[in-house]
C-alpha cells in the first residue's frame, strides 16, 4: 500500500471523526470512491499498524498514532487550500482537488514554512479548523529554527487523542503558565513516558499512568499536552528504568 | 519559646496517609481550625512522648511548593517562615517517584527532616519493594518504614525525629552544574532581606516564582536584570522554559533515586484492581456512582431526618418544661424565641446533617472513591463552570446547603471554592423542596412543581456561567491523582468528624444565634409591621403576593420550611387554595426557592468566605429572586393563568 493511499484513508476517517461520528465502511467507500471490500481490507491493515480502532458494524476511529498522522496530512491539505485560494486566487471549487494531490509530496518542514508565510491561519477556507502546529515553539518567531531541524517532523498529537492502552512521550505543554506548571508539578514533564489508561465518555477527563501512579486530567488540560506517539527508540517496547514499566526482576 | 517543647510538621502529597499518622500520634489532643484568612484546614495536636512534649501540625497534602493552590502557599510559608523543629515527610512507598519530587523540594528549604516511608504494605501488594537504608543514603535523611493504619513504625518515627531535632539540618540535592552555578551567582548577589533561606530564594527567582519575585524585586530592583540574564542562558541551553527545566530536573533526580532504591515483581491482578477498573469504567462506573451516591445521600438524610426529629421532640419537651416553670409571659416568650430558639435552630437544622456528612466525606476521601466521582462528573460540571470535584458539594446541596457550602473547600483555589459554594447555595435543598411540594405540587399540580426545578437548574447553569466569567483569575482544570482504593481508618474519620463539627459550632452558631436574635427583637418591638409596609411595593405590587408575605419571607431566612406554616398561621388557614391564587403560589414558591440561603447557610458562607462575600452572594440571590419572581408573575398572568 502506498503511503499516499494510507494518508487518504486517514484523512477521510479524520473528517468523519471530526463531526463526532465513527467512520463507517460505506461512508468511506463513497468518500474515497473505492469498493467496500477494499475498504474493509484496508481498514484491517490500518488496524494492524495501530493507526485505527475498528469496531465491526459500528465503524472506525483513529488511534493517537493514526491521529498524529492524519493531523499532519489534514493540516497540509488545509494550508494548501488557503494558499491556493487566498494567494494564488484559484476559485474555491478547484482548490480541493489540487490540494489533495499536493499534500502527499509536501514535506513537514515546507508545510510549517507555508503556515508561517500564510500568517498562521486557524481556519480553512470552508471554515474547518486547521490542526495545530506540533513544533515545540512558544510563538511563530521560533518557527524557522524548530522546523528546520529535520524535513520530516515526529509524530505528535494531543494527549486527549490517545486511545486506551496507547503509550507515548510528553514532548511539550502549550497553554497558560499556571496550568503548564501544574501539569509538570504532577510529574508530566517533557520527556516523560506515559500510558493512557482510560478516557471518560462525554469529553470527560482522561486517566493516564505516569511514573508508577495514576493521574486524572480534564480534557482541556489533556489537549494542552503534546505527545510523541512514535518514538524511534520506543523505550516502552524494551524494559526501561524510567518508562511506565520498570525493570522486572524478582528479589527475594 | 519553651526550649523543651518540640515542633513537628507533617508534610507530603495527598493520599499518602499523613492524616492517619497525625491522628495516630495526637489522638484526641488536637485542634482543627483554619489557616488565618484561608479556606484551608489547619490541624494541630500535641503528643506526649516519654515525657517529651511535641506539637504536631498536619500540613495540607500537596505536590509542589509553588503558589498554585492556597494549600501550597500555606504549607510553604509555614515551613520556610515558622521553621518547625523537624519536618516529617510522609512518602507513599507505592508511588515513590512522584513523592520524591516533593521530598526534593522540601530539602531545598534545608529543614531538619525525617521520612516516613508509609504504605509499604500497599506497595508490596503492588509488587514494589523499597529499601529504606538505600533511600536514606540517597537523600541524606533518616527513613523509617511505616504502616500508619496499623500504627507500625510510628514509635520509631517519633524517636528518630526527636534525635533529628538535635542534629544538623538536611542538605539540598544538587542540580546540573549549569543550573547550580547560576543559583549560586544569584544567591551571592542577593542582598534583599527575606524570611527564606537564601539559596532557595535564588532558585525560586530562577523558576520565576511570582510571590518571591515581588518580595525581592521591590527590595532590590537591580537584581532583576541578572536573574533574567541567567534565566535566558539556561533556557538557551535546554531549549525549554526555565520552570520546565527545573521541574524536569527534579523529576529526573526523583526518578533515578526511585529506580535505585526499589525492585519490582509482577503482582497478580487482584480484586482491588478489578474494583478500580469498574469504578472508572465508562458505563459501569456511572452505575456504581449513582448507586453509591444515592446510598450515601439517602443514608445521610434519612439519618439526619431521624436525628432532627428526635432533637425536635426533645426540644419540644424542653420548651414545654420551660414554659411550665416560668409561665407564658411576654418576657419568658421573648427569651425563648430570641435566645434559645436560635441555638435550637442550629442544633436541629444543621448538625444532624453535617455530622454524618463530614463522616461520609472523610470516609469517601480516604477510600479513594471521591477522586473517581470527580473523574466521571468532570465534563458535566464544566457546563456550570466547575470541574469534576465540584460535583460532590453541589449534589449534597439537594439535601442541605450547609454541608454543600462547607464541602466547596475541596476545590483548589479560592475562586473555584467561591463559585462552587455559590452554585451549591442555589440548589433546592430539602426544606425548599417541602415548600415546592407542599404548595405548588399539592395545589397547582405536580408539573408546575417540576417546572420550578427546571427553572432552578437553568438559573444554576446561567448564574454559574456568569460567576465563572466574572470571577477573576485563570480557571482551573481538573488534575489530580487517582489513588488506589484502600480501607479508610474508622478511627481517623470519626476523630476528624468530631473536630470539624466542633469548629462548625464555634464559627457558625454565633451567626445563627445573633441573626435569630435580631429578627425576634424586631418582631417584639413591632418593627415587622413597618418592614412589611416598606416591603409591600416589592411583595404586593411587583410580586403580586399578599402583604403578609413580607414577614413570612423574613422569617423564612431562619428556616425555609417554616414559611408555609407561618403563612398559614398569619392568614388564618392552611388551606392555601382559599388564600392564594395558583399564580401567587408559584411565584411565592419560586421566591422562597431562590431568594436567600437560610441563616445556617449564610453562617456557613461567612465561616468559609467572610462577611463581605457571604453578603454579596445573599444579595445577588435576593435580587435575582425578586426580579425574576415579578417577571414570572407577569408571564404567567399574560398566558392567562388565574
Amino acid at each position: 500500500m502506498s503511503s499516499a493511499s494510507v494518508e487518504e484513508y486517514l484523512e477521510a476517517i479524520y473528517s468523519l471523526n471530526e463531526k463526532g461520528e465513527l467512520a463507517k465502511n460505506q461512508d468511506l467507500s463513497e468518500k474515497l470512491k473505492v469498493s467496500p471490500p477494499s475498504v474493509t481490507q484496508m481498514i484491517q491493515r490500518l488496524a494492524k499498524e495501530g493507526l485505527v480502532l475498528y469496531e465491526p458494524y459500528k465503524g472506525t476511529q483513529l488511534t493517537g498514532k493514526g491521529m498524529a498522522l492524519a493531523q499532519k496530512v489534514v493540516r497540509k491539505h488545509r494550508l494548501l487550500e488557503v494558499f491556493l485560494h487566498k494567494i494564488l486566487k484559484l476559485p474555491i471549487e478547484k482548490v480541493h482537488e489540487q490540494a489533495c494531490k499536493m499534500e502527499h509530496s509536501l514535506n513537514d518542514e515546507t508545510a510549517s514554512a507555508l503556515c508561517k508565510a500564510l500568517d498562521r491561519p486557524e481556519k480553512c477556507i470552508d471554515d474547518d479548523p486547521i490542526p495545530e502546529c506540533i513544533l515545540d515553539v512558544s510563538d511563530c518567531d521560533e518557527c524557522e529554527m524548530a522546523r528546520s531541524k529535520s524535513s520530516e517532523h515526529p509524530l505528535v498529537t494531543q494527549l486527549s487523542n490517545l486511545k486506551q492502552g496507547e503509550e507515548g512521550k510528553v514532548m511539550f505543554i502549550r497553554g497558560g503558565r499556571h496550568s503548564s506548571k501544574r501539569i509538570q508539578d504532577m510529574g508530566l514533564t517533557p520527556g516523560t513516558y506515559l500510558r493512557m489508561v482510560n478516557a471518560a465518555p462525554f469529553n470527560g477527563p482522561v486517566e493516564v499512568e505516569v511514573r508508577g501512579s495514576s493521574l486524572a486530567l480534564g480534557r482541556g488540560l489533556a489537549s494542552q499536552i503534546f505527545i510523541e506517539v512514535e518514538d524511534e527508540e520506543q523505550p516502552w517496547k524494551r524494559t526501561h528504568p524510567h518508562g511506565p514499566h520498570h525493570n522486572l526482576q524478582s528479589q527475594s | 519559646m519553651n526550649d523543651s517543647k518540640l515542633n513537628f510538621a507533617l508534610a507530603g502529597n495527598a493520599n499518602v496517609g499523613k492524616s492517619v499518622i497525625f491522628n495516630q500520634l495526637t489522638g484526641l489532643h488536637q485542634h482543627v481550625g483554619n489557616w488565618p484568612g484561608k479556606t484551608v484546614e489547619r490541624a494541630e495536636g500535641t503528643l506526649n512522648f516519654e515525657g517529651q512534649e511535641i506539637d504536631i501540625i498536619d500540613l495540607p497534602g500537596i505536590y509542589s511548593l509553588s503558589t498554585y493552590s492556597i494549600e501550597e502557599v500555606v504549607s510553604r510559608e509555614y515551613i520556610a517562615v515558622e521553621q518547625p523543629d523537624v519536618i516529617i515527610n510522609v512518602v507513599d512507598a507505592s508511588t515513590l517517584e512522584r513523592n520524591l519530587a516533593f521530598t526534593i523540594q522540601l530539602l531545598e528549604l534545608e529543614p531538619r527532616m525525617v521520612i516516613a516511608l508509609n504504605q509499604i504494605d500497599i506497595a508490596e501488594a503492588k509488587g514494589i519493594l523499597v529499601y529504606p537504608e538505600e533511600l536514606s543514603e540517597a537523600l541524606g535523611v533518616p527513613v523509617i518504614p511505616t504502616v500508619a493504619v496499623k500504627g507500625a513504625g510510628l514509635t520509631e518515627l517519633v524517636n528518630i525525629a526527636i534525635t533529628a531535632s538535635k542534629n544538623a539540618p538536611a542538605k539540598h540535592m544538587r542540580y546540573g552544574a549549569e543550573i547550580e552555578d547560576r543559583i549560586e551567582k544569584i544567591r551571592d548577589n542577593l542582598v534583599a532581606d527575606t524570611p527564606y533561606p537564601k539559596r532557595w530564594v535564588a532558585l525560586k527567582l530562577l523558576e520565576g516564582d511570582e510571590k518571591i519575585e515581588e518580595i525581592v524585586f521591590t527590595a532590590q530592583p537591580n537584581l532583576k536584570t541578572l536573574v533574567e540574564e541567567e534565566k535566558s542562558c539556561i533556557e538557551e541551553i535546554h531549549g525549554h522554559e526555565i520552570s520546565s527545566v527545573i521541574t524536569s530536573e527534579r523529576y529526573a533526580m526523583a526518578s533515578s533515586i526511585a529506580y535505585n532504591v526499589t525492585s519490582h515483581v509482577v503482582p497478580e491482578k487482584n480484586f482491588k484492581d478489578r474494583l478500580e477498573e469498574v469504578s472508572s469504567h465508562p458505563v459501569l462506573g456511572y452505575v456504581v456512582m449513582v448507586v453509591s451516591i444515592l446510598t450515601v445521600f439517602y443514608g445521610i438524610f434519612s439519618f439526619g431526618d431521624w436525628l432532627a426529629g428526635v432533637l425536635d421532640m426533645f426540644f419540644g419537651f424542653l420548651k414545654e418544661a420551660y414554659f411550665n416553670a416560668l409561665g407564658t409571659t411576654n418576657a419568658s416568650t421573648f427569651i425563648w424565641n430570641a435566645v434559645v430558639d436560635g441555638f435550637i435552630g442550629g442544633v436541629v437544622v444543621a448538625l444532624p446533617y453535617i455530622g454524618p456528612f463530614y463522616l461520609v466525606l472523610s470516609l469517601l476521601e480516604d477510600s479513594g472513591y471521591l477522586a473517581r466521582v470527580a473523574y466521571l462528573m468532570d465534563s458535566a460540571m464544566h457546563t456550570i463552570g466547575l470541574h469534576g470535584k465540584g460535583f460532590i458539594p453541589v449534589m449534597l446541596g439537594f439535601g442541605c446547603n450547609v454541608p454543600a457550602v462547607l464541602g466547596a473547600r475541596i476545590m483548589e483555589t479560592e475562586r473555584e471554592q467561591l463559585i462552587c459554594a455559590f452554585v451549591a447555595s442555589l440548589v433546592p435543598c430539602a426544606a425548599r423542596s417541602i415548600v415546592i411540594m407542599g404548595l405548588v405540587a399539592a395545589y397547582v399540580g405536580f408539573r408546575w412543581a417540576l417546572l420550578l426545578y427546571v427553572i432552578d437548574f437553568i438559573l444554576i447553569f446561567v448564574l454559574g456561567r456568569i460567576a465563572y466569567k466574572v470571577a477573576p483569575d485563570e480557571p482551573v482544570g481538573l488534575i489530580m491523582e487517582m489513588p488506589g482504593f484502600r480501607l479508610p481508618s474508622a478511627k481517623t474519620s470519626f476523630q476528624r468528624t468530631w473536630f470539624r463539627l466542633k469548629l462548625f459550632i464555634y464559627e457558625a452558631f454565633p451567626v445563627m444565634i445573633a441573626g435569630n436574635f435580631v429578627i425576634q427583637v424586631a418582631a417584639s418591638l413591632g418593627l415587622l409591621g413597618i418592614v412589611e409596609g416598606l416591603m409591600s411595593p416589592v411583595t404586593v405590587w411587583w410580586l403580586g403576593l399578599p402583604s403578609a408575605a413580607g414577614v413570612v419571607l423574613i422569617f423564612g431566612v431562619l428556616r425555609k420550611e417554616l414559611t408555609l406554616i407561618l403563612l398559614g398561621s398569619l392568614m388564618g388557614t392552611t388551606n392555601f387554595a382559599t388564600i392564594l391564587t395558583p399564580v401567587q403560589m408559584f411565584v411565592f414558591a419560586f421566591v422562597v426557592m431562590v431568594y436567600v440561603p437560610c441563616l445556617s447557610t449564610i453562617a456557613a458562607l461567612v465561616k468559609e468566605f467572610g462577611y463581605r462575600k457571604a453578603l454579596i452572594i445573599s444579595g445577588v440571590e435576593v435580587g435575582v429572586a425578586v426580579v425574576l419572581g415579578g417577571i414570572i408573575l407577569r408571564v404567567l398572568l399574560a398566558i392567562g393563568l388565574p
